[in-house]
């Protein structure tokens, strides 16, 4: 092991320890608790906008309070429908779906698992966090300015996000707000994932080779490649939007605009140069966020069936083609925006031939679910689920991955249900797995399995019932973020809306059992014991919850590959990746 | 408990794929020259995606169904022919759609927008601005005159900032608050944003286009049904985006003309 590894001892004091600590599992707890608020605020937001939707004379009691301008009497006007969208999504995006199955779980893990002490930079660390955390209050400040949460969509399309208050509620300070905002996200992601990979290629244990990493830290270590070019250009890109909004300059701006009968001071820029930036981050962002649960869920559905999954070297190249391919596919978000139509094609092409590495895992997870010993916990309901929620959230992207089809399913309900199931619920699944899994190492506790698997049920039916029909609503064509159909042909769609919407509300209410079940498990569970869920990888070996240094300053040493279940000839039907003893190696390659 | 997740993920990708079957809300009629194309394809890619989704989802449910719960004394199987040619099965199988609709379907896309406007198409400019549509003809000259952003003035309902005074081609030009056409003529719109972007969608059409501001796109279809269909606006331009609409008319030839008419003589 590196001498990097021990930056710091034990932490003194309640400041060190908990609030700017250094070490690794505190800062992955940091980040599950911001993922944890903002997951809450996120749904709240989108439970007032589908209740907007199907009652939108019905008053909310109280939510004047959070904004007399946005919502006069309880009733939430067209433009803070705008706000309430852009800040769920921004929200969702940003600080759950990037927080939660890749800072949070990597950061608590990713170290263990190889066998080290923490993090290589563990000031980064700590500096990534508060980072993340100073963006997100700078986000949510946006709810208390005067004109209110940006409008302009968590995508904010230049020019309706760079020229300021002429253009609408929210394009003042809200903007600005967000923007400096996502910039201060960016930094600390970078910080981040530099950490994560500097981590992953130096300070792996004795015998830790790259192919004896559990396929969780292999998907941490590929969603930080990712995360390092994409938040990378997304910087500069928020930086510049802002500059045009408050320096005058114009780089998404072009001459001869009349915004609210104002010719607008600009020329020069272009809206396209935004897009194309934005969704060279925005794409990848897809699998920053799916990618890690698709590890985590691996690694868990391993352990519930004891046996490795078909190919380990197959599972680690499909999430490197994956991670490679999703840099050439951008500019299918842009198929209808202007630009030259030839280069709709070539984006189309490279869209579709991600389908090939996302079916090679399916299979794989499906094939090796043949022939297991599969054991239903709530963590394994959970993986299952995702796979379920992948594969329904992933043909619909065949669809939309074609500009012929893009020309009438584009900017419809269609894109909602394929992009909140394939990267929201999907990857929150991976999430909910890993929290099961991985709460009683990370508490020292385990959590209530039953209340877990009544939290499965009522999640993945709802989840369904709520995302299913967005498809429907879009194949009628039905357009998205509109605050009220007032066309003719979407009127009929409104009893689908309605059943969306209570689906909505229930779905989002089963999540306080989820809530009670962490909390109160927390304080009152059961002690977790060192390996409840005769696992092998590192993270097994050492207490729960583990000491600050991890493995109590003793060097582990690794004699095999992470996934040896049922093996012949073994003690138990496990071998822990760090036990001397040997046996025959049934990992198939 | 793996049984009963076998039974609901079966019972969920079945009455998922109902409505589809059934058509409860597909997509209207088509009324475009285009548009069977972007059906075909649209259709045969729910061919694919479905039975996909169906295959996929059902033998979830069958392997849990059969494996889950089972202990230390059950032997353990591997799948027939393991890893290997379930990575070749993925590569034929998306390999082979990807050729069927990726590389041949690319023709509806190429109709819309890699064949040039015919010669005698009818031109028509749309303009969107916050939150209205509006179309220009370029009258009996058949010029349109030159758009001036600093002339534009909504209370004199001057909304593509027109100087007749001086420029003589935008005299005649009619504008109107409706995109009126005539029936199985190809239309070529051009289109331009007054301040931010919007889009152009009209299901019936099949076409759904991006207004880009400073980038002055162009875009043709034939419709081939008279009647009235809505365009709505599907890029988030701002407070009243919701609201952002206006009429397609298709008329006949002797229709159209008599409206160009009559609002020329306005």
């Amino acid at each position: 092991m590196s001498e990097a590894a021990a930056h710091h001892g034990p932490p003194q004091g309640f400041i060190r320890k908990y609030v700017f600590s250094l070490d690794h599992k505190i800062i992955g707890l940091q980040y599950y608790g911001l993922a944890l608020v903002a997951v809450f605020v996120g749904m709240f937001l989108s439970w007032l906008m589908r209740f907007h939707l199907v009652w939108p004379n019905a008053a909310i009691p109280g939510l004047q309070l959070l904004s007399k301008v946005g919502a006069p009497g309880g009733l939430i006007t067209p433009e803070y429908y705008l706000s309430l969208l852009t800040m769920h999504g921004t929200l969702m995006v940003f600080f759950v779906l990037t927080n939660a199955p890749f800072a949070a779980f990597g950061n608590y893990f990713l170290p263990i698992q190889i066998g080290a002490e923490d993090m290589a930079f563990p000031r980064f660390n700590m500096m990534s966090f508060w980072t993340t955390f100073v963006a997100f209050v700078v986000l949510l400040a946006a709810f208390v300015v005067p004109d209110g949460p940006p409008i302009s969509g968590w995508t904010a399309y230049a020019p309706l996000s760079a020229i300021g208050k002429d253009a609408g509620p929210g394009l003042d300070m809200g903007q600005n707000l967000w923007g400096i905002s996502i910039a201060i996200f960016c930094i600390a992601s970078l910080l981040g994932s530099l950490n994560f990979i500097a981590t992953t290629l130096d300070l792996r244990a004795k015998g830790m080779t790259l192919m004896r990493m559990p396929l969780s830290t292999w998907a941490w270590f590929v969603t930080s490649c990712i995360a390092l070019l994409a938040f990378a250009v997304l910087l500069p890109a928020c930086l510049l939007l802002v500059l045009d909004r408050v320096a005058g300059t114009s780089f998404f701006v072009p001459a001869g605009l009349v915004v609210s009968d104002h010719l607008q001071p600009h020329s020069g820029g272009s809206p396209l140069l935004w897009q194309h930036l934005f969704w060279f981050f925005g794409h990848p962002e897809v699998y920053i966020a799916i990618l890690p649960a698709m590890g985590i869920v691996s690694h868990i559905l391993i352990n519930s069936m004891r046996k490795p999954l078909l190919s380990h070297k197959v599972v680690i190249g499909s999430m490197m083609a994956i991670g490679f391919l999703s840099y050439m596919v951008w500019g299918h978000h842009m198929f209808l925006s202007g630009m030259n139509p030839f280069s709709a094609l070539v984006f189309s092409f490279p869209t579709l031939m991600i389908t090939i590495p996302a079916t090679v895992l399916t299979l794989i997870w499906l094939g090796s679910l043949y022939g297991s010993r599969l054991q239903i916990t709530a963590a394994s309901l959970f993986a299952l689920g995702f796979i379920s929620m992948f594969v329904s959230g992933g043909v619909s992207g065949f669809f939309l991955a074609q500009p012929s089809i893009d020309i009438y399913l584009h900017a419809t309900y269609f894109v909602v249900g394929h992009f909140h199931l394939v990267m929201g619920v999907a990857a929150i699944f991976g999430v909910f797995a890993g929290t099961y899994f991985w709460m009683p190492k990370m508490t020292g506790r385990m959590m209530n399995e039953t209340l877990g698997k009544i939290h499965f049920w009522l999640s993945f039916v709802g989840a369904y019932c709520i995302f299913m029909p967005f498809h429907y609503l879009g194949l009628a064509g039905n357009v998205r973020r509109y605050s009220s159909f007032v066309d003719d042909f979407m009127a009929p769609l409104m009893p689908v809306h309605k059943f969306i919407t209570i689906a909505a509300l229930c779905t989002g209410a089963a999540q306080l059992i989820f809530l009670y079940n962490l909390i109160h498990s927390r304080f009152w569970g059961p002690p977790a014991p060192v390996n409840p869920w005769n696992a092998t990888s590192l993270e097994w070996t050492v207490p729960s919850p583990p000491p600050w240094n991890n493995f109590g300053g003793v060097h582990p040493v690794v004699y095999h590959d992470p996934y040896q279940y049922s093996v012949e000839g073994a003690k138990e039907d496990f071998i822990m990746q760090n036990s001397p003893e040997q046996v025959k190696t049934t990992v198939r390659s | 408990m793996g049984k009963f997740f076998a039974v609901t993920v079966a019972i969920i990708a079945i009455l998922s794929a109902i409505p589809i079957v059934m058509n409860y809300w597909g997509p209207p009629a088509d009324i475009s020259t285009h548009g069977a194309a972007i059906d075909d394809q649209l259709h045969e890619t729910m061919w694919e995606a479905g039975v996909s989704f169906l295959a996929a989802q059902l033998v979830l449910a069958l392997f849990v169904w059969q494996f889950a719960g089972r202990g230390r004394n059950d032997k353990l199987k591997n799948f027939p022919g393991g890893a290997k040619w379930l990575v070749i099965a993925a590569f034929l199988f998306v390999g082979t759609e990807i050729l069927a609709l990726g590389v041949i379907g690319q023709k509806a896309w190429a109709t819309v927008y890699f064949a040039a406007p015919d010669k005698d198409a009818v031109t028509v400019q749309a303009q969107a601005g916050q939150f209205a549509f509006y179309f220009r003809y370029p009258g009996p000259d058949g010029k349109f005159g030159t758009p001036r952003p600093d002339k534009i003035d909504e209370g004199n309902q001057n909304f593509f900032g027109l100087d007749p005074e001086n420029d003589v081609a935008s005299r005649d030009d009619i504008v109107a608050g409706e995109l009126a056409v005539p029936v199985n003529r190809q239309v070529n719109l051009l289109m331009h944003s007054k301040d931010v972007g919007h889009s152009f969608y009209v299901r019936e059409l099949r076409i759904q286009q991006d207004f880009v501001p400073g980038l002055d796109l162009a875009v043709h279809f034939t419709a081939t049904k008279t009647g009235q269909y809505e365009i709505v606006c599907t890029q988030l331009c701002g407070l009243g985006h919701y609201n952002m609409k206006a009429y397609l008319n298709v008329l006949s030839q002797e229709d159209f003309d008599k409206w160009l008419k009559d609002k020329s003589a306005q």
